[in-house]
């Protein structure tokens, strides 16, 4: 579990990113942070694994106040996914890259191999063992930045903006596998802007702007609320703009897909509503 | 002539034992907008690497066929020469930028091409201005968001004024309401000055709308290449798995549900919320 209580962090140049932040996350949720560049979702979620620590307020992490412990004993529990792969990448192969956090865990040789292996395998990165991750492409280095995370195995994982760079078919490949991971209890916070993986996720969403929680529910409610959105500059889906542009029409007002719109538009049409 | 044209391209990166790119065949008109897609490693990015020279000058490896950049044969071109002509956008800003403040960033192409001093000043401050940047001016590149970055990386391929930019997913690290501001401002390049915009994205719910051209990639080769409402709308399009928008999408199903909609394929919320006004209205 994450409790945060009353947050404030000021960057050395004077910068406030987060202006009194309250909010718990428990085991096994699902959780998308998100708001404008500069809202300071990134910031909040380095406060999960102790990356940074509060200017004023408390983090626990499993009651463990984050200024208490070191980055890598809580690296253990909490991995944590780059926005930028060039950031965490470094060794001269996939294989090494993704090997390099169990070996420092002091994992068993064994244990590190089918781990590594199963985390190529659920990336589709196995034909890429021995090339060097700068070989690679933009979307291909975030699945191995993901891989290795993931490879040890940690209780809650945090992904920023992890579909930047990602084709339909990884996303599509990324969700399923954020679902499965969920399923099976763990904590998995994403950060980012993208509405429509998002609203395909449907998960808790907190919304920030400039330094502060906004909103904070179920995706379908803050996605489609007009009001909310606007003030968070978020672009809404693709299909609930369709429905907020016909609001005149009598539509059910939280609209999130594809199918929810067919029936919606055949139950209107059906009807012979004016 | 079209401002591009390839014939027969295929290209094989130094090392590697099968091309990343084949047989690709195409004519892209001067004024178009072309949005360029695919699955991850179909060869979108070797494609745009040998529209500016890049391929073969800087990355050699085996370039076979031909392509021609504003009337240039690219490999008898320097990469310098071909940077007046076609400037590229990358899709990590941080690859790009390197100066001290973000107004010598965008300036330094045009000192390097020996413009006139008030030259510069002018189309340093519009570029600025353009991509919302101008308050920025005096801040180094590196203190900067990634969003504010990629906007200083499009601002100095704006300032050099090409015929031709080239952008590789230029908005993955904008917010949504960022990225529609750059897709504005690059199709506003287009329409009001002409310029041929290249776009590579993944993400056509938001920017299959600008483009008049679209082509898909998959596997190094060219797989469907036409008018974007046409491909868009094409079996093929979504058996690929592009993830065409999801208007496009809602047109075809209610189609198929026989409901009486127009026969122009929407591409964004827009022009489908008007479709399904009319037809409403007409109960």
């Amino acid at each position: 579990m994450i409790e945060v209580k009353n947050v404030y962090f000021t960057y050395p140049n004077g910068v406030e990113a987060l202006k009194g932040v309250s909010l718990t996350i428990k085991d096994g949720e699902f959780v998308a942070i998100m708001g404008q560049n500069g809202a300071g979702k990134t910031t909040l979620v380095k406060h999960f694994n102790g990356l940074l620590k509060p200017t004023k307020g408390i983090v626990l992490v499993d009651g463990v106040d984050t200024r208490k412990v070191s980055v890598a004993t809580l690296a253990r529990k909490v991995g944590f996914v780059f926005q930028n792969p060039d950031h965490q990448l470094f060794s001269e192969t996939v294989e090494d890259e993704i090997s390099f956090a169990l070996k420092n865990f002091r994992f068993e040789a064994e244990t590190i191999n089918k781990r590594v292996d199963w985390a190529l395998n659920l990336l589709g990165l196995t034909r890429y063992k021995k090339t060097s991750p700068f070989m690679l492409s933009g979307g291909e280095r975030k699945r191995v930045a993901l891989a290795s995370v993931l490879a040890w195995n940690p209780k809650i994982l945090i992904l920023d903006e992890p579909t930047i760079g990602q084709d339909y078919q990884q996303k599509e490949k990324l969700r399923h596998f954020i679902l499965q991971l969920n399923a099976q209890k763990k904590t998995v916070i994403i950060v980012t802007h993208d509405v429509e993986f998002v609203a395909e996720c449907n998960p808790r969403v907190i919304l920030m702007s400039n330094g502060e929680i906004i909103a904070d529910g179920e995706a379908r409610k803050i996605l489609t609320d007009p009001k909310i959105v606007t003030e968070a500059s978020i672009v809404p889906p693709q299909i609930t703009q369709i429905f907020i542009k016909l609001k005149n029409y009598g539509f059910p007002r939280d609209i999130l897909d594809i199918y929810e719109a067919r029936e919606a538009i055949l139950n209107s049409l059906r009807k012979g509503f004016k | 002539m079209a401002i591009i044209e390839t014939e027969n391209l295929t290209y094989t990166y130094p090392g590697a034992t099968n091309p990343s790119i084949r047989n690709v065949s195409i004519k892209i008109e001067k004024g178009e907008f072309v949005l360029i897609t695919g699955p991850s490693g179909c060869g979108k990015t070797t494609l745009c690497r040998c529209f500016n020279g890049l391929i073969p000058h800087f990355y050699q490896g085996k370039l076979e066929g031909e392509v021609f950049v504003a009337g240039l044969k690219v490999d008898e071109h320097s990469i310098h020469e071909l940077a007046k002509h076609v400037g590229l956008v990358f899709q990590n800003p941080e690859n790009q930028l390197f100066a001290l403040s973000v107004e010598k960033d965008v300036a330094f192409g045009l000192e390097n091409l020996g413009v006139p001093r008030d030259e510069i000043r002018r189309r340093v401050d519009w570029a600025m201005k353009l991509t919302g940047i101008y308050h920025l001016k005096d801040r180094a590149p590196n203190e900067l968001s990634g969003g504010q970055q990629q906007r200083v990386a499009i601002a100095s391929v704006l300032a050099m004024k090409p015929e031709i930019i080239v952008l590789d997913e230029p908005t993955s690290f904008l917010d949504p309401l960022g990225a529609e501001n750059i897709f504005k401002v690059i199709y506003e390049l287009n329409r009001k000055f002409g310029i041929t915009i290249i776009l590579v994205e993944h993400r056509l719910d938001l920017t299959a709308k600008y483009a008049d051209h679209i082509i898909i990639m998959d596997n190094g080769e060219i797989l469907l290449d036409g008018e974007t409402r046409s491909v868009l709308n094409s079996e093929k399009a979504r058996l690929v798995g592009v993830g065409i928008p999801k208007a496009t999408r809602l047109y075809q199903i209610l189609k198929k549900d026989r409901v009486n909609l127009r026969s122009t394929i929407p591409l964004s919320s827009d022009e489908m919320a008007a479709m399904l006004e009319e037809v409403l209205k007409s109960k």
